[in-house]
């Protein structure tokens, strides 16, 4: 238990999924590397996406304002979240809608499955949605007997394949168009409407198979679940941005329309999402605009859903809000332009990170929300070579090499006194921390190169096995830069060890 | 113009072909360039590991060895990276106010060597002949730490006999990421593979970089698949004339 009273482990990594919080992100993604065809599927994906954002993120005369705005507007949310959450209930409440709120995973779906068994339904469809995946409600939905639906079609893909989702806004990102074609032809049937029997993998076909399944469902559905994209306080308004149009259907012809919201989704006026509706869909799909924008706030008699309920969930957020350092994370719209730009997610993809939220945005949100207690999750933060293409692609300009670094901190200074890396690390400072050991440090290298090879090319290292497995240890320097220093102020005739107060110095 | 160099650890110990050019380079363009030997490490490695405190002791020994100089010079776009962006920073959120003071006072003095070159002599073409087909690496903390832009382009391009080939996907990790190469050696393996892999369809001779760190790994990996590419500092190329030409010897 932490200081919030939530359990620790309640972020899923989907349904399906293999993950164990035992297996460190390094092991489970030498797995990932291992499969080609992941590597060739994600490798062109990715290089799709990031080309279409680039393109419509470098034609936008005022990018870089918006992102400052949009980093500015979640700032100062973060900072008065309270008073901006009471006033989106009372909103909500005023249109007619129920407003709850959830600690945990675990209260998020107890509500939920009360909510859905005093309908008397026993299947829900569901719009594409991060917070329900966070929390597993369709594993918990089904322990209550009620089957839950995903209608986008990567989450059916996802879904009907037995799989765990990889990508925040593509979760089929791993999957190519040959093997969706299969995941249709042996598990449609089961769900519903089954896929043509000569169903080919033209996209096409494969979007008709999809349609004509779904829309069986959409008809039938009297509950539909939601997340939403952004909460309006002052109008108490909520917001789905989707490009298929399934998410429409789930919002507007059911019964009862219940809704998991982050309590990080607040904003406080209308006005502000001018910001968002411009950078999201450019640095998730690369679009100027996206297919669908729907709006709903509370109830209206005769129009759309009658029985409105929104879910307020917590879950770690206020653990974030609390580290003033990390609460920028909680600025991130899901647009997962960090994960397309990273070169780490583009060869692992996003099971490695044995959670629903991948990538870059992945590695410092799930150790916050989930703690950072198991090998897995002590693993995430160092699953970055720090290499900031993260950070230049967030529209929210969240600065997720810093805080990475700053979780890392968090790491070694939690970790128990004799910790083999910290010893060693201690072990490195004393030489580097004096120029002196330094310096015999470096002689012994030159000692080392006449040992260890004649050419002074080093092929393997019994010590080193990470390294020279794929790589050459580099040719050993005959001499340090210091050392060349000194024997050049000694031709020279100054002194070798100037400092701005030795005379004769910079010789 | 008090100016010292500072060669990093790394560079110290393990590429010093990188300092010793970017000293003579720079007496070559008539600056006078002092080594504080009391420096050895910007701590960069102990802080994106964790171990802040031990990072920032590391980082005193730059401050004090630094202390009276107007310009500090180093030829790694990382290292220099965390003395401006990173190690003041860390030090506030340690509660070290007053010696993040003085590394503000330090980051504002220090440059990386194409910055240098740039902004402080104003200067472009530095008189270097180069007879070789290279290709350029733009390291990520030099490119999205620093904002270096095309000043190493443009050096190079104003080099005499060197022909410069694009590089695809130029400002991609090669991989290195400190620990990050050990912590997670068979991703960095996967981007380094990539890396060297996009150096060779540019047909060069010598892939050029403006850190040691990234060179190595990349160097490691063109020599274990025997590519029949040198790695070059771009204070070697930058440094070598008719008169004192650079070897660019078998890989």
């Amino acid at each position: 238990m932490t200081a919030s009273g939530r359990h620790p482990g309640t972020i899923g990594a989907g349904e399906g999924a293999l993950h164990h919080p035992d297996v460190d992100f390094p092991h489970a993604a030498a797995t990932a590397l291992a499969d080609s065809q992941l590597r060739a599927n994600l490798g062109h994906a990715t290089a799709t996406i990031r080309d279409k954002r680039a393109a419509v993120v470098a034609e936008h005369p005022h990018w870089h304002g918006l992102r400052a705005a949009g980093a500015g507007i979640k700032d100062d949310v973060l900072a008065r979240l309270d008073v901006h959450l009471e006033e989106l209930e009372r909103q909500l409440q005023a249109g007619g809608a129920t407003v709850h709120w959830a600690a945990d995973a675990t209260e998020a779906n107890t509500i939920i499955t009360e909510l859905v068994r005093a309908t008397g339904a026993t299947e829900v469809v569901k719009v594409k949605s991060m917070t329900t995946q966070e929390v597993g409600l369709n594993e918990a939905l089904a322990a209550a007997g009620i089957a839950a639906w995903e209608t986008d079609l990567a989450e059916l893909i996802v879904q009907l394949g037995d799989d765990a989702p990889s990508h925040i806004l593509v979760p089929a990102i791993h999957r190519n168009r040959a093997e969706v074609r299969q995941v249709f032809l042996d598990h449609m049937a089961s769900a519903g409407i089954a896929a043509p029997a000569d169903l080919s993998d033209d996209p096409a076909e494969l979007a008709a198979a999809a349609r004509t399944h779904l829309r069986d469902k959409f008809l039938s559905a009297k509950v539909a679940v939601s997340g939403a994209n952004f909460a309006v306080a002052e109008t108490g308004t909520l917001a789905v941005v989707e490009s298929e149009g399934n998410g429409r259907m789930c919002l507007t012809l059911p019964d009862t329309l219940i809704s998991l919201v982050g309590i990080e989704k607040v904003v406080p006026t209308w006005r502000d999402l001018e910001v968002f509706l411009q950078t999201l869909p450019r640095s998730s799909t690369g679009e100027r605009m996206n297919p669908y924008t729907s709006f709903w706030n509370g109830v209206h008699p005769g129009d759309g859903p009658q029985d409105v309920h929104v879910v307020l969930l917590d879950n770690g957020r206020t653990d974030v809000l609390a580290d003033t350092v990390a609460r920028q994370t909680l600025r991130c719209i899901r647009c997962s332009a960090c994960l397309n730009v990273c070169p780490v997610y583009e060869r692992t993809g996003g099971h490695a990170y044995g959670s629903v939220y991948p990538g870059p945005i992945g590695a410092v949100l799930t150790p916050q929300l989930r703690g950072i207690d198991t090998p897995l999750d002590k693993s995430l933060p160092f699953a970055s070579s720090l290499c900031g293409a993260c950070e230049e692609a967030c529209p929210v300009a969240i600065e997720i090499p810093d805080l990475l670094v700053h979780l890392r901190t968090k790491i070694a200074d939690e970790a128990p006194r004799y910790d083999l890396q910290k010893a060693a690390f201690k072990a490195m400072k004393a030489v580097l921390g004096d120029p002196d050991r330094l310096a015999r440090a470096e002689r012994g290298t030159a000692v080392a190169r006449r040992v260890l090879s004649r050419s002074g090319r080093v092929a393997g290292l019994p010590v080193l096995p990470s390294w020279t497995t794929t790589r050459d240890v580099p040719d050993l320097p005959e001499r340090s830069f210091r050392a060349w220093w000194a024997a050049r102020a000694d031709v020279d005739g100054v002194d070798g060890d100037a400092g701005p107060c030795a005379p004769g110095e910079g010789s | 113009m008090r100016v010292a160099i500072f060669p990093t650890c790394l560079g110290d110990a393990m590429f010093p072909r990188a300092p010793i050019a970017t000293v003579r380079l720079l007496e070559r363009l008539g600056v006078e360039v002092a080594f504080p030997s009391a420096q050895t490490c910007c701590g960069q490695m102990h802080l994106n590991t964790g171990y802040a405190d031990d990072g920032l002791d590391l980082a005193a020994t730059l401050v004090d060895a630094f202390a009276g100089y107007d310009h500090v010079v180093g030829p790694s776009g990382s290292c220099v990276g965390s003395v401006r962006h990173q190690s003041a920073d860390i030090a506030r959120r340690r509660g070290r106010a007053a010696f993040a003071d003085d590394l503000d006072d330090l980051a504002g003095r220090t440059h990386e060597l194409s910055e240098f070159l740039v902004d402080v002599l104003d200067v472009v073409d530095v008189g270097a002949f180069f007879p070789h087909r290279v290709t350029y690496h733009a390291t990520c903390h030099s490119v999205r730490m620093l904002g270096v832009g095309d000043r190493p382009t443009r050096l190079l391009d104003a080099v005499r006999g060197l022909r410069r080939e694009p590089l695809a996907a130029s400002d991609e990790c090669c991989g290195f990421g400190g620990t990050f190469a050990l912590k997670n050696a068979d991703v960095s393996s996967a981007m380094g593979s990539d890396k060297a892999r996009h150096v060779v369809n540019t047909g060069a001779e010598v892939l050029v970089a403006g850190d040691a760190s990234c060179l190595l790994h990349v160097g490691g990996i063109l020599s274990r698949q025997q590519a029949g590419i040198r790695i070059m500092h771009l204070a070697e190329v930058l440094a070598s004339t008719e008169d004192e030409p650079a070897l660019v010897a078998t890989p």
